[in-house]
């Protein structure tokens, strides 16, 4: 394991310009009033894409995390769960920390501390029994999505699935500042490391994606209205307004802060 | 043996004399929900066969702990939009069986994921209740992250009706409507009881 030294504060730094920039032009683009434009207005292309991705999860994804389930004890698939959770678990405290609310960036930090430590490099989840909850996962396009910046259109990518244009971009930067590049070295180790937790969150996934598939009647449309939703709840910490064109979720966060 | 019995003489009668304290007094809306979801639960986890996912038993569950405290009539007309209202009554009628069926589907869908699960409810604002219409918010809490689990609830009599479900962000109204959409475009109601008819039918089948 390397400690990042001048690098690490290069990146951070790169990531607050980038959220500046982007909440700039964010700002900009916005429009004052008239009808809401479409969510979805690249549906056809998205389909296409939606359906290349189901073959792929088809034949080889699915199968694979069947196999992985199957071969594996669940403890140890709780450990590889807790492991990469636990990563996750730092980028939600740097995440929280854009975000200007040091009291939950300090909780998460603190989950990450003692799982680092006493649950044996995060492998088992110490913190939790502490009662220290992970309470949220955050990531770069909800810190986008926080300070105002439109998510942009409904895009399904290639192999990661469901996503807008925002949430995209945050997803790059996501996977170049993952901890699993500090934590591993070298490049055959760290696409390792990333597929075994693309893998452990697919198997992780089997029965909830078996009763979606059970549900849906379109499961293209569920999939996207799911998603969307869900992503806007997360911008206002599970509890967003009912008005749709309330877009700056800090705004109404800290109104309700004063409230309190 | 005697003792035993004695005990469980007591407790049912502390249960009759409660439950009619229960009713005469109207119940606030979290101590309902912390109810229904904890009695749910409960039986899933008491329930071996539950777990190992018979859906049969699941869905008498539903059907007996859930569903009399959903206003399927609301859900469906909401979910439906303006097309609902322009229904004959027996459109209307066929349409809230099939839905009925779907939304117990959902549910017991839902249930299957349950496992080592507990319900935390959280506080509501102050004031919330006074109105005739509350959202109560609970958190399902096991291993990994909790999941978001909502409830919209209309006052009916002493008591609480359901009438729209959050999960994950997600309400399910928001989610039928969606799903409603393409076959009410194309071919109004009669389109939309088909799907749900030959959706449901298909569930059926292939889990017996």
């Amino acid at each position: 394991m390397s400690i990042p030294g001048g690098g690490a504060i290069r990146r951070v730094w790169a990531i607050v310009l980038l959220a500046m920039a982007a909440l700039t032009t964010g700002c900009a683009t916005v429009p004052a009033g008239g009808p809401p434009p479409s969510r979805d207005p690249w549906e056809p292309l998205n389909r296409q894409v939606f359906a290349f991705n189901d073959a792929i999860d088809r034949e080889f994804t699915k199968p694979l995390a069947e196999a992985y389930q199957a071969i594996l004890p669940q403890i140890v698939r709780r450990g590889v769960t807790n492991f990469y959770g636990n990563l996750g678990d730092a980028w939600s405290s740097a995440n929280l920390m854009l975000q200007a609310k040091p009291r939950q960036s300090l909780e998460m930090g603190m989950r990450t501390l003692v799982n680092s430590t006493f649950g044996l490099g995060g492998v088992l989840d110490f913190a939790e029994d502490m009662g220290l909850e992970r309470f949220t996962v955050e990531d770069v396009g909800q810190t986008l999505g926080y300070w105002g910046i439109a998510s942009g259109p409904y895009v399904v990518l290639p192999f990661l699935g469901p996503s807008t244009v925002r949430d995209g971009v945050g997803l790059v930067v996501d996977y170049q500042q993952s901890a699993i590049n500090y934590v591993f070295d070298g490049v055959a180790p760290r696409n390792a490391a990333g597929l075994l937790n693309l893998l452990n969150t697919r198997t992780n996934l089997l029965s909830a994606s078996r009763v979606f598939d059970e549900i849906a009647l379109d499961r293209y449309t569920l999939m996207r209205d799911g998603y969307l939703a869900r992503r806007r709840s997360q911008l206002f910490d599970g509890d967003p307004p009912d008005d749709d064109s309330a877009t700056a979720p800090y705004k109404s966060l800290l109104q309700r802060e004063k409230a309190k | 043996m005697q003792r035993r019995s004695l005990i469980s003489t007591l407790g049912l009668t502390a249960l009759l004399l409660a439950a009619p304290a229960l009713r005469a007094q109207a119940v606030a809306p979290d101590a309902f929900v912390k109810q229904v979801s904890t009695e749910v639960i409960d039986a899933v986890k008491a329930d071996k066969a539950i777990q190992a996912g018979d859906v049969n038993r699941i869905r008498a569950l539903v059907d007996a702990k859930v569903m009399p405290y959903v206003n399927f009539q609301r859900m469906m007309a909401s979910s439906v939009g303006p097309q609902w209202r322009n229904a004959t009554p027996d459109q209307q009628k066929r349409l809230l069986v099939e839905f009925q069926t779907l939304l117990i589907n959902t549910y017991s869908g839902a249930l299957t994921q349950v496992k080592d699960q507990a319900v935390v409810v959280k506080p509501l604002r102050a004031g919330a209740a006074d109105s005739g219409e509350v959202v109560v918010r609970t958190e399902v809490r096991g291993q990994g992250e909790p999941i978001q689990l909502d409830y919209r609830l209309e006052k009916a009599g002493e008591g609480w009706k359901i009438y729209d479900v959050n999960v994950g962000g997600f309400w399910l109204v928001e989610a039928y409507k969606g799903q409603f959409a393409k076959d009410l475009n194309a071919g109004g109601i009669d389109a939309l009881i088909t799907t749900l008819a030959t959706k449901n039918k298909s569930l059926a089948s292939a889990k017996s």
